[in-house]
């Protein structure tokens, strides 16, 4: 009977920690269902429409720099406040852009120009780079990704397309599940995306990742109806 | 449209751009004197190529003798001054490029790049082609395209506009709708 209930107690206790991450397991996956659940649902009404919001804007190179100026270009930046820019550590003419879209509303009108901050960030892989030395990088671009991201933790994120928005896409989502942040992230497929979407965009898309996601071609949303256009 | 008022021939050049890209068969192909004499016959008068990060160099020809006039460059800050100045731009299939010259309303070749592994680039020039926005080669058949192209038949493009991104995007941070 001793013998027995000492037994059942030693049993008790090497199953603690095995019990202890079932249930951190059970409750993580619970967080997990429930922020997916929440995203892609309206916020609803602000309660009060003044109050801006923190916007992390991801710059790609080229075509995709330009499509997201556009659409800056047409979103009212009181409301998108403070802005922080991030492009990848190797691309000097994405930032230079959108410092220039900065000036100019700073010239037009009192908005200030200290509302805007620029980054870079390290990509996990660059062109043409051998994967031996790929783990490595990748770590160190998500330990800097997610340093930026504890700084910046925004409430919006606006990207299109350069893979450099996947990690920062997936911490958004992170900090969503362990409650650090609530964040709305805004997906647009680039404009050259006719056929197909992109690797980033496949990813956002498919793992729900994206509260909103636009494609620019009708093919497209037909063959993504999630998607808006 | 090429002679001037006082009966001298203006300048009509033609852009080609690969931009940050390197393409040495589309710098080659334009390089070529069966893509440069039919250049000429439909009446431009200078080539000039902005070659990127290739390597194959065009050769330099003043046009005096009655040819088209050719000059290079790899790169420069002033890629609008030059499209803007252009009678014709022939450029690779990278949508900044292409977007970029269609807003400024000029006639456009893209040719695609094959060798690209990931060649999605093509899939945008061909639904512009389609919709006759512009035309839409290889490096093979460039010398073709500018010898059937009929410049007078391609559609304006109208920019395609980011309000209808931004409003879904007030409407779902629940911002009032714009008045």
């Amino acid at each position: 009977m001793e013998k027995n209930s000492s037994f059942c107690f030693s049993n008790l206790s090497s199953n603690l920690p095995i019990t202890c991450l079932i249930t951190f397991i059970t409750i993580f996956l619970h967080r997990v269902l429930n922020v997916i659940y929440r995203t892609g649902k309206p916020l609803g009404k602000r309660v009060s429409p003044q109050r801006p919001l923190s916007t992390l804007i991801v710059l790609g190179s080229g075509g995709h720099t330009a499509e997201m100026i556009n659409l800056l270009l047409v979103l009212r930046k009181e409301r998108f406040t403070p802005r922080f820019y991030i492009a990848a550590a190797t691309d000097n003419m994405s930032l230079q852009k959108a410092r220039v879209l900065e000036n100019s509303l700073a010239d037009s009108s009192e908005t200030k120009g200290l509302s805007a901050e620029f980054m870079q960030i390290y990509r996990s892989r660059e062109v043409g780079q051998s994967y031996v030395t790929f783990v490595w990088t990748t770590l160190v671009a998500m330990a800097h990704a997610l340093w930026l991201m504890i700084k910046i933790r925004p409430q919006v994120v606006l990207c299109n397309g350069p893979g450099t928005c996947i990690p920062l896409c997936v911490i958004a989502f992170f900090f969503k599940v362990v409650g650090i942040r609530w964040s709305s992230i805004f997906y647009v497929e680039s404009i050259a995306r006719v056929k197909g979407l992109s690797l980033s965009g496949l990813l956002l898309y498919k793992l729900r990742i994206a509260d909103q996601f636009f494609v620019q071609w009708p093919q497209l949303q037909r063959k993504y109806p999630r998607a808006h256009m | 449209m090429g002679e001037a008022r006082d009966g001298v021939k203006v300048k009509r050049v033609v852009f080609v751009t690969v931009g940050t890209t390197c393409f040495d068969a589309l710098v080659k192909v334009a390089d070529s004197q069966e893509v440069k004499d039919e250049l000429y016959r439909r009446g431009y008068t200078d080539l000039l190529i902005q070659m990127g990060r290739g390597s194959y160099l065009p050769t330099k020809s003043t046009g005096d003798d009655g040819s088209l006039a050719v000059d290079y460059f790899t790169f420069s800050s002033s890629i609008a001054d030059h499209l803007r100045s252009a009678s014709l731009v022939i450029s690779h299939a990278g949508s900044g490029s292409i977007f970029e010259t269609l807003q400024l309303g000029k006639p456009l070749i893209v040719v695609v790049n094959e060798d690209l592994m990931d060649n999605h680039q093509s899939e945008l020039a061909e639904e512009l082609a389609e919709r006759k926005h512009l035309y839409c080669a290889r490096p093979l058949t460039l010398h073709q395209t500018i010898a059937s192209m009929d410049l007078n038949s391609l559609v304006p493009y109208s920019p395609g506009d980011a309000t209808p991104v931004a409003k879904l995007i007030n409407r779902f941070l629940g911002f009032p709708e714009e008045s």
